[in-house]
């Protein structure tokens, strides 16, 4: 079996990935975004930057750190018939948080209540219609940034005001959330396929609770009712290998927050005992139904 | 062999044995962040800035 493990760089999950490919008899061929140039007149018949032809790839193992680049070239292989994990169609919506919002409310999944607006004046309306403290997020971005608590109308308009004046077109989505009174932790599920492999709190007295921003892991018990709304959610967004980014509302219910398609479990395998790792290339190699 | 040294501070960084080229590691010295190029000869360089796209 050949395996393209396309990459913009090597850290540690990727490191463990290679380690785990290795444990099956793969040396899988990797791949840098970098290098990559595609013939879009041309199909799979063309040659990857390793010198083999894409067609002669049995799956494309896609980590990169660069969202743009790894969408895009799902999308070509995908186009090509080239098998990807995961799929341009699961990364096209997790990629985009408002995407994913609109997947999950077609799904019937729970969330928090989201608003949308195009320009300040809607925007300002987005955030005072979810009433005050309001989430203010790009609809694309990752590990926590440029998130902002919206405590009032005077943080409101001035959030607003530098978003329109220093922030390129995306940042003029106001992309807007209701503040969840979440008990100092949120939850973050890997589900593969159809399971809920394992699951971590994410514990901060920071309102962010990213471990990019100092968040700290610790077991979080797979329920029933967690595994199901995970589970949901992930074939919601197209299904693969998927983290999902789960809330605790006041009253203990699930609301899933958002979902992460290239997911970072470095800090998860420790304190939930489950080789990560090991469950993604068992996926990527064998698919669903060995794992049934 | 002579170990590396950091393009920041030119700090000795020591490779570990299992290290992978295009591995992202830190100058134990500066905390700079640096990317393995090549492994033979080692060959280090900035690690690229992050972009706003990056993430999981």
């Amino acid at each position: 079996m050949r395996v393209g493990f396309l990459i913009t760089h090597i850290r540690a999950e990727e490191k463990l990935l290679i380690e785990a490919f290795r444990t099956h008899g793969i040396e899988p061929d990797i791949i840098l975004d970098r290098d990559l140039m595609f013939n879009i007149n041309q199909g799979a018949e063309q040659l990857a930057p390793t010198g083999l032809a894409w067609a002669d790839y049995d799956v494309i193992v896609e980590r990169c750190v660069s969202t743009s680049r790894g969408m895009y070239a799902l999308a070509i292989l995908n186009s090509w018939g080239v098998r990807t994990v995961n799929t341009f169609h699961t990364a096209s919506i997790c990629a985009d948080k408002l995407q994913t919002s609109l997947a999950l409310a077609q799904a019937n999944i729970p969330q928090p209540e989201t608003r949308v607006g195009f320009s300040e004046q809607s925007g300002l309306e987005a955030i005072e219609d979810v009433n005050y403290p309001a989430v203010l997020k790009p609809v694309t971005g990752s590990w926590g940034r440029l998130l902002a608590r919206v405590n009032d109308r005077d943080s409101a308009e001035a959030i607003i005001e530098h978003r329109q004046t220093l922030g390129n077109y995306t940042h003029h989505t106001y992309y807007v959330q209701e503040y969840v009174q979440k008990p100092e932790r949120d939850i973050r599920a890997f589900v593969i396929g159809n399971r809920t492999i394992c699951a971590i709190y994410r514990n901060s007295p920071h309102w962010i609770t990213n471990t990019a921003k100092g968040g700290q892991a610790s077991n979080c018990p797979v329920t029933h009712e967690l595994n199901d709304i995970c589970v949901r959610a992930a074939n919601a967004v197209g299904g693969g290998i998927l983290a999902i980014d789960l809330l605790e509302d006041e009253h203990g219910n699930l609301l899933v927050n958002e979902i992460n398609h290239t997911m970072e479990f470095r800090n998860s395998s420790a304190p939930t005992g489950v080789d990560i790792a090991s469950e993604v290339v068992q996926y990527a190699l064998y698919g669903e139904e060995v794992l049934a | 062999m002579t170990n590396p040294t950091c393009p920041a501070c030119e700090a000795d960084v020591t490779i570990a044995e299992d290290a992978m080229e295009n591995e992202l590691i830190a100058c134990p010295d500066c905390g700079s962040e640096l990317e393995i190029l090549s492994l033979n000869p080692v060959e280090l360089d900035f690690a690229p800035e992050v972009e706003e796209d990056w993430g999981e």
